[in-house]
């Protein structure tokens, strides 16, 4: 019974959506704006997110490097000409010490939250590569039509299923206060986390560009993102 | 009829994927929409069970949590920034002077700066770019032939994709299960038989077509002696410092090559500043770019791990290994084949498409053929090489073309990429016939400098008394490359 439900009831919501948001596409557009700036924020957030992971990513390096010698240099009274230029560096460098872990797992943190804070805005700029074989030989319409269709039946189901999966997931550590197995690393939830936000944030982005789709087919909107493949 | 779906699910959804790839949606999520899809009728078959598809958020965060992944934004923050700093304009219009008094100097100085680029960063679009705007109006003006000066510029930008630091080679690295350092080891051979071959042809066409590339005017050898020498010093200098920052870090064992692109990135933010273009715009330019990138980079990470997962439990991967291994001539014959193949898909598919989804299928057949993995991996970088000269995608093409004034002709780029092509081809020919082309730089001891980091970790703890005992963790001890 339950399987006769999944096989017609799937098709049956796509199929509504479709006609629903075909159908009131124009009313809709606000929405997709508001979605739109909802998505612009987080692509700054993400962009910002790039240059301090390497900032992070590059003290990581250098301060394991410099880490022994000048503690070494401040410790020797023979160097204490040295010890009024460089003993500010003192604290910063026993508190990098003790954090030293949570400084390496940062790095990364950060990484998943620019790329899964960053798809949505980067499917708004239209910059998921495609295989253009096809899709690169037809007109706008056309075009409309694969993103609208393709919108319904492929990412809605994909964000839906793994913001499915991967929320319990979030769930659990966080109830259960999970944290990084290496000393001084960080909680862990905040990284779990981020997997269901960005695949919520892609889901929403996703409505707004059916809802747009919709609207440039029936005349009610100009889409100004045409694809290109991305540089490399 | 039920039993036929269930033996061939494999097959089918092999079928499913190209069929869904070719509609035109995002690859990503039509990856990611296939694996869902015939993971539930596998479920619906008994093929797999419930507790399998949980792999999956373990699957994503693996995919997050990969440090390695990590150096794709700053590789490519590092390509955005140097390609607008000046950088490029100085090397190549002083090495363009030291070279210009030489018969196809100008073609010797594009090849050459094309190749310092390449192992400073990993993009292909920064070095044609770059290489476009300033070489081709220098060449066009000494009435260079036009095909040979678009093709020149063309395939030297590519270079980039072999050299290390090549992001190419880190992504392939990652999916091949090998550690980077000995990846780009094994690139060096290759990398400086290529800049042999282009050499050497552009030295057969001075003597076989002398009119391709006649003497350089005296006004666009404005500098001599001394001027000349500091202008390539210039040059010169910061290129080997971010050379050295980056791969000699990672050679040397001092950094991951994660670090070693986050420090090539903070290295060309200080570059562009020494040299005056350092500007907001072009550092937030540079900051979305990438994030876009990478963002479009590890979807379709996400989207093919998806796919594999659901694609391995219906039993596909056993399907293609049989398959594969199955070739007549063994070895060979399955090599030749893969090279084939990719040599034509990539006609069609974008290189991070080829690489998380059809080299992991490619590569169980290639381990149980004994093949050397790495020797496997420069083959395939070697050869997606190319897909960035032909048409119809070809990316080198397509910048040059935005780049080049108007009278030169969208045929000439097309043709004048044609013998690069196939230079490019000898390459794969000569590192299948010859695999110590890689092995020989890997087989020299590797990890003499290791020690010495290991040694500078173990004081860290020590007589520094530094560090509350376990502040410092294993993740932190010898960089693993």
């Amino acid at each position: 019974m339950d399987k006769i439900v999944l096989a017609f009831g799937v098709p049956l919501l796509m199929l509504a959506t479709l006609f629903l948001v075909w159908t009131f596409c124009r009313s809709l557009l606000p929405l997709a704006k508001s979605i739109d700036v909802i998505g612009d924020k987080f692509a700054v957030l993400a962009d910002w997110l790039v240059l301090l992971a390497c900032l992070v990513s590059a003290g990581n390096a250098i301060f394991r490097y410099l880490l022994t010698p000048v503690m070494a240099l401040l410790k020797n009274p023979d160097y204490s000409v040295f010890h009024g230029v460089l003993g500010w560096m003192s604290p910063v460098i026993e508190v990098y010490s003790k954090n030293a872990n949570g400084f390496l797992e940062l790095q990364w943190y950060m990484f998943a939250a620019l790329v899964l804070f960053g798809a949505a805005y980067t499917m708004k700029m239209n910059e998921h590569v495609r295989v253009d074989l096809f899709y690169g030989n037809v007109s706008d319409r056309t075009r409309h039509w694969i993103d609208f269709l393709g919108g319904v039946v492929f990412l809605f189901p994909m964000c839906l299923l793994l913001i499915w999966f991967t929320w319990p997931w979030f769930m659990e550590s966080w109830t259960l206060n999970e944290a990084s197995n290496n000393a001084g690393g960080l909680v862990r939830w905040p990284v779990k986390l981020m997997l269901p936000i960005g695949f919520f944030l892609l889901l929403i982005q996703g409505f707004s560009e059916i809802i747009k789709r919709a609207a440039a087919l029936r005349g009610f909107y100009v889409h100004d993102h045409n694809y290109e493949k991305p540089l490399q | 009829m039920i039993d036929f779906v269930r033996d061939n699910l494999g097959p089918m959804m092999f079928g499913g994927l190209v069929i869904f790839l070719l509609i035109g949606y995002p690859a990503a999520f039509s990856l990611a929409a296939v694996g869902l899809f015939f993971g539930f009728l596998g479920l619906e078959l008994g093929l797999i069970n419930y507790a399998y598809m949980g792999n999956l958020t373990y699957q994503l965060y693996s995919i997050v949590s990969n440090e390695l992944l990590l150096s794709i934004p700053f590789f490519t923050l590092m390509g955005a920034i140097l390609e607008r700093c000046g950088l490029a304009e100085d090397l190549l219009d002083s090495i363009g002077q030291l070279f210009g008094r030489v018969r196809g100097g100008l073609s010797y100085a594009v090849i050459i700066v094309g190749a310092i680029l390449g192992a400073i960063t990993g993009t292909v679009a920064a070095s044609v770019i770059a290489m476009g705007v300033i070489s081709l109006p220098v060449m066009m003006r000494n009435n260079y032939n036009m095909r040979h000066a678009t093709g020149v510029i063309a395939a030297s930008g590519t270079i980039t994709q072999l050299i290390p630091p090549s992001l190419v080679l880190v992504v392939l690295a990652d999916v091949m299960g090998k550690s980077v350092g000995d990846m780009y080891r094994g690139a060096i051979g290759p990398s400086l038989v290529q800049l042999f071959l282009f050499m050497a042809w552009v030295a057969v066409l001075s003597v076989v077509r002398p009119h391709y590339m006649p003497p350089v005017a005296q006004t666009d050898l404005n500098l001599k002696g001394r001027a000349l020498v500091l202008k390539c010093l210039r040059g010169i200098v910061p290129s080997a410092a971010l050379i050295f920052l980056v791969l000699g870090t990672i050679f040397m064992g001092l950094a991951t090559p994660t670090e070693a692109g986050a420090m090539g990135a903070v290295g060309a933010i200080l570059l562009a500043w020494m040299y005056g273009t350092l500007s907001w715009k072009l550092l937030y330019q540079g900051m979305s770019s990438t994030m876009r990138l990478t963002s479009m980079v590890v979807l379709i990470l996400i989207g093919a791990r998806v796919f594999s997962l659901v694609f391995q439990g219906v039993g596909g991967g056993k399907w293609i290994e049989h398959m594969l291994t199955g070739l007549p001539g063994g070895q060979f014959g399955f090599l030749a084949f893969s090279m084939i193949f990719i040599f034509f898909i990539a006609f069609f598919l974008d290189f991070f498409e080829i690489c998380f989804i059809i080299i992991p299928l490619l590569i169980p057949a290639a381990e149980k053929l004994g093949i050397d993995l790495i020797w496997f991996g420069l083959l395939i970088c070697a050869n997606i090489q190319t897909s960035f000269m032909h048409p119809p995608f070809g990316f080198a093409l397509f910048y040059l073309r935005g780049i080049a004034p108007r009278e030169v002709k969208s045929s000439d780029i097309y043709m004048g990429s044609i013998p690069w092509i196939f230079l490019q081809i000898i390459l794969v020919v000569m590192m299948l016939l010859w695999p110590g082309m890689v092995s020989y730089w890997l087989e020299k001891p590797a990890s003499i400098p290791a020690g010495e980091a290991m040694e500078q970790l173990r004081n860290l703890g020590g007589p520094g008394g530094l560090g509350a005992p376990g502040g410092l963790s294993n993740e932190l001890a010898p960089p693993k490359f």
